[in-house]
């Protein structure tokens, strides 16, 4: 593997992270990840739009006027979401219900249209669909991280399955409120970016 | 590369059929699961209320089915609480009510109360006859905080205990609104008087703590607005507006 295609495949998942170096995506990092799960299942979707939107954008990249591409970038993301969305609702109904419109809203997540068109209208296609895998793959697991400490912290259960034993079911564990609604993410967000760029001094802007 | 108007409007044209065709396709092939899907959940929350089902069981589809022959599904006007015999079991209340033949307005107060603004004619009730969880499950809707809760509650066959209650769509907040799906929560509910001899609606859900444990349940604390609005919808719902000549009539067959 060559360099160029190894940094492709290793800096979204830390130095070019889209959701803590790019601060893209947050909106749904902070609305699904109550729960591992949900998390996982939307990273999954958000993965298999990422790839094929990369791969058919850089498809037809020569292809595609320069004064509708915004425009086609995004008929070609919402017919995968779309796909996407029908899938789960068939094969996935209980996650798709409480994914409610999040699903949907990939449509308009940044890192999806920001890869199109940094990446995918002016690379092959080969290297696009990896560059959207990685993104993808960064993205998925800041999100699991943070649905791991919301699941854990927020009802003490990692999974469904029960970690800590809450008070109210006769355990020690006092649930964390605040941990279930949104604004948590956003705290664990940020100190998984403190810790990134600690470990990482580069990743600071000058002050 | 400069591009012509016309392959512009040819290239936008080709994107768009390709688009659709694409989406369409997977649409017509898993509609059906999403159907049944559907509807599998709606009979399960059914279930679930009825006390057949522990929250979080999952049956197969055939099974539910197995439980559905054992119950009937009743088609009830709403003003005489009469059940039509022979109606469609499949409509759908809450659409029906907005058409003009289908429903009528909903009395001002309780239109304020639930945001429920039109009742449907004809109101959907299920008869449970499996052994030892004989009960009526009757449709309830109305405003939380943020949302409609939709769900259902399940009363004795005689109308006047509550066998059980669920919500199986709300958005309202998780943790403090929310918990009205909350296992432990709705495990208070079976047992409580829901109605007197005379068809009042006795049961409530009081802020704080249960006073009288016979017709009262705990509040969700931090949610008084969406507690405030399950007692407004099972006012309703319950009712002479709601389900209360059906029910009357039932008590009177015993």
């Amino acid at each position: 593997m060559n360099k160029a295609t190894k940094a492709i495949l290793v800096d979204p998942l830390h130095v070019k992270n889209p959701i803590t170096l790019q601060v893209l995506g947050i909106c749904s990092a902070l609305a699904v990840t109550t729960k591992v799960e949900t998390s996982l299942v939307m990273s999954a979707a958000l993965t298999f739009v990422l790839v094929l939107s990369n791969f058919s954008i850089s498809v037809l990249r020569n292809k595609i006027p320069g004064s509708v591409r915004i425009i086609t970038q995004l008929s070609i993301i919402a017919s995968l979401v779309i796909v996407a969305d029908q899938i789960l609702q068939a094969y996935f109904y209980d996650v798709s219900k409480e994914l409610t419109v999040f699903v949907g809203l990939i449509i308009t997540n940044c890192i999806v249209m920001g890869r199109a068109e940094a990446f995918a209208m002016a690379n092959p296609p080969g290297k696009s669909a990896l560059d959207g895998l990685s993104n993808a793959i960064g993205y998925s697991w800041i999100l699991i991280v943070v649905g791991l400490f919301r699941e854990l912290l927020g009802s003490g259960e990692i999974l469904g399955r029960t970690v800590f034993a809450t008070t109210a079911e006769g355990g020690w564990y006092v649930p964390n409120g605040l941990m279930v609604l949104s604004p948590s993410a956003f705290f664990i967000i940020g100190m998984i970016i403190w810790v990134q760029r600690t470990l990482t001094p580069d990743m600071n802007e000058e002050a | 590369m400069e591009f012509s108007n016309k392959y512009i409007l040819g290239f936008s044209l080709a994107l768009c059929l390709v688009s659709s065709l694409v989406v369409s396709t997977v649409h017509v092939n898993v509609r059906e699961k999403q159907i049944e899907n559907a509807a599998a959940d709606q009979k399960s929350q059914v279930l679930q209320v009825a006390g057949l089902l522990a929250a979080g069981e999952k049956l197969e589809s055939e099974e539910i089915d197995a439980y559905f022959e054992e119950i009937e599904i009743l088609i009830v006007n709403r003003v005489s609480g009469e059940i039509i015999e022979g109606a469609d079991a499949d409509v759908d209340s809450r659409s029906a009510a907005k058409t003009t033949a289908g429903g009528s307005d909903a009395p001002e107060v309780h239109a304020k109360a639930t945001g429920v603004k039109r009742l449907a004619n004809e109101l959907r009730a299920y008869r449970i006859q499996v052994e030892g969880h004989e009960c009526l499950v009757l449709e309830i809707s109305g405003n939380g905080l943020w949302s409609t809760l939709l769900g259902y509650i399940a009363l004795s066959p005689d109308t006047l205990e509550v066998r059980g209650i669920t919500y199986y769509s709300h958005k309202e907040t998780p943790g403090l609104g929310g918990e009205v799906d909350n296992p432990r929560w709705k495990a208070q509910w079976p047992g409580k008087r829901a109605l007197n001899a005379d068809g009042d609606v006795l049961i409530e859900v009081i802020k704080g703590k249960a006073k009288d444990k016979d017709r009262q349940v705990d509040g969700l604390s931090g949610a008084t607005i969406t507690t405030r609005g399950v007692n407004n919808m099972l006012k309703l719902w319950l009712g002479e507006h709601g389900y209360g000549p059906f029910l009357a009539k039932q008590r009177g067959a015993l």
